[in-house]
């Protein structure tokens, strides 16, 4: 149970219409009832890592007990049950992510082993020497690595598009960089540092007119939002289970059966094959031509368990508690004398980055640790975006469904004593 | 807050508040580079020597209140050393922060610097607190030289 923390009356003014029990869904993760340094914990990383629902950690506990066996392999009951409940997962990421069929979800490691699959695979196919690769400012290090890594190998240019000072992309910018040399364009639908939602629609529609593919990164989107790949018409969505209150180790890449038909494997090994001879080997079909090796069975698995738990709480009803949720925490935490919140678009998931005067955001982590309070300081791996800011590195409380209104004050109270130990 | 206090200590908020010898030396015959990708933590270490005696000392960079204090703390008692001393000094302070058990940290022999022995209780912590040592490490050994902790 989690011990009572005293609310602070001072931000009463939200109002939460909270058709969403957040005390019962809490105790449905067993992480969040702890005590840390002799707190209880508040725990606001989760675009970091989410914690897991029992449902998950119980599905991996059977599937290991009782189901363990190799996919697509074995005759014996035993294969045939793990075979079924991993494709049954697919089927379950389908309908997430509402894909048009199955062959189109790709299992991965996570959403940076999906871009790479895209940069190598496609990358190398499709774009050659002169072209151009379209990023913004905005992205994790995982969108724009992949992409030098490719412009190296074959001599393409990576174009960034800016951010303005509330984090949001420049459309005119980007519509200036996109012309006929563009081959393809990657963004992120949620920024992990800023919470921006971006116009991925209207990113999305402004590439097509050119015919240019457009990969979405949607890690910190999918926990957030019901994302439909079909109305945004996007070319590959890439996302991580662990995120998504699933377990680590696994990710999707959704990509239209045409593109990915038209692309070469990625790895080589088993399962991605038909018939293999020294003279020349034939290509399973979609998916499996992308999943080379034995995949992470018991990953995929959990991670069809966490979609069954979303789909049960209801990722509409969550992200509109996250949105009062994340009003809540931008009023208390811009009261707080010296604090700067990093990111503030109109659009914006339930991360909150924050800067506060003449102390390191990573002293503020440390502190804040101390109060049991856990979040994320550094640079989140997106360092452009902390050159565009300005700032070294900032602190970022980033929220879940089964986050609260007192775990938002205790943030507050904890950032009190930073200024207290640093005064 | 008693093991905050361990951490942050008087001095070392003043260290990071007032860092000392804080800035670029210009006619320097040693500099080296240090990075903690981790947390985004950038420091250059400036030397001039004389032979083997560091003459001057300084450094320039962007970090936490314990990166910065250590990295002034440790300008502070080098200036003067000779290279040996300062070398002997970072195997101790590097002891120290580690707390290597075979290690007896002698604070007399530490001076100032055992304040920063708090920061062995805050594991993800001591890389802060190591950086512009091992920073200098790398700029007593050559001529230019970029560090990270990872």
């Amino acid at each position: 149970m989690i011990p009572a923390r005293e609310a602070r009356s001072s931000q009463a003014a939200v109002k939460f219409a909270a058709p969403l029990d957040v005390e019962r869904i809490r105790r449905d993760f067993p992480a969040l009832h702890q005590q840390v340094h002799g707190k209880p914990l508040a725990y606001l990383d989760n675009a970091a890592t989410s914690q897991k629902p029992q449902v998950v950690i119980d599905t991996l506990h059977r599937y290991y007990s009782a189901e363990n066996s190799n996919v697509h392999r074995g005759v014996h009951f035993l294969s045939e049950q793990a075979t079924n409940a991993y494709e049954g997962a697919r089927v379950k990421v389908k309908r997430l992510l509402n894909a048009s069929d199955p062959r189109e979800v790709i299992f991965v490691r996570g959403t940076t082993e999906g871009i790479n699959l895209v940069a190598q695979s496609y990358g190398r196919t499709f774009i050659k020497q002169g072209d151009e690769i379209i990023v913004t400012t905005m992205e994790h290090h995982s969108n724009i690595v992949p992409w030098q890594i490719l412009c190296e190998q074959v001599g393409a240019r990576l174009r960034v598009v800016p951010i303005n000072h509330d984090g949001e992309i420049l459309m005119e910018e980007y519509e200036r960089l996109l012309n006929d040399r563009t081959r393809l364009v990657s963004v992120t639908h949620v920024s992990n540092a800023l919470g921006t939602v971006n116009p991925v629609k209207s990113i999305i529609d402004k590439a097509h007119r050119l015919r240019v593919p457009v990969l979405l990164d949607g890690a910190q989107a999918t926990p957030h939002m019901k994302v439909d790949v079909q109305e945004l018409d996007c070319d590959f969505y890439a996302f991580s289970g662990h995120k998504l209150f699933g377990p680590t180790g696994i990710g999707v890449l959704y990509g239209k059966a045409d593109l990915l038909e038209s692309m070469p494997p990625y790895q080589g090994g088993g399962d991605m094959i038909s018939l293999v001879t020294f003279e020349k080997t034939h290509y399973n079909v979609l998916p499996y031509k992308f999943e080379a090796g034995t995949p992470h069975v018991a990953g995929v698995i959990g991670l069809g368990a966490a979609i069954d738990y979303l789909d049960g709480v209801g990722l509409e009803a969550a992200a509109a508690y996250e949105r009062e949720l994340l009003v809540y925490a931008t009023e208390a935490l811009s009261a707080v004398k010296g604090l700067r919140i990093i990111g503030t678009a109109k659009e914006k998931a339930a991360v909150v980055s924050f800067v506060l005067d003449g102390v390191h955001a990573h002293d503020v982590g440390t502190i804040l640790d101390q109060e049991g309070v856990a979040i994320r300081a550094g640079h989140h791996c997106a360092m452009p975006v902390m050159q565009r800011f300005g700032v070294p590195a900032t602190a970022r409380a980033s929220f879940a469904f089964y986050n609260t209104r007192n775990e938002v004050d205790a943030l507050v109270q904890a950032i009190h004593k930073v200024k207290k130990v640093f005064r | 807050m008693s093991d905050l206090r361990e951490l942050y200590q008087e001095v070392i908020i003043d260290h990071n508040k007032n860092p000392r010898n804080f800035r670029k030396l210009e006619d320097a015959d040693r500099t080296a580079e240090g990075y903690n990708p981790l947390c985004g933590d950038q420091i250059t270490v400036y030397l001039k020597l004389e032979d083997d005696v560091i003459k001057e000392i300084s450094f320039q960079g962007s970090g936490c209140a314990i990166s910065k204090a250590s990295a002034s703390m440790m300008t502070a008692s080098l200036k003067g050393k000779t290279k040996a001393e300062a070398a002997a000094l970072f195997d101790k302070v590097h002891k120290m922060l580690t707390r290597d058990p075979e290690a007896k940290v002698n604070a007399q022999e530490l001076g100032k610097l055992a304040v920063l022995s708090g920061v062995c209780q805050f594991p993800a912590r001591v890389k802060c607190a190591s950086l512009s040592w091992h920073t200098l490490h790398t700029a007593l050994k050559e001529k230019g030289g970029v560090t990270s902790t990872e």
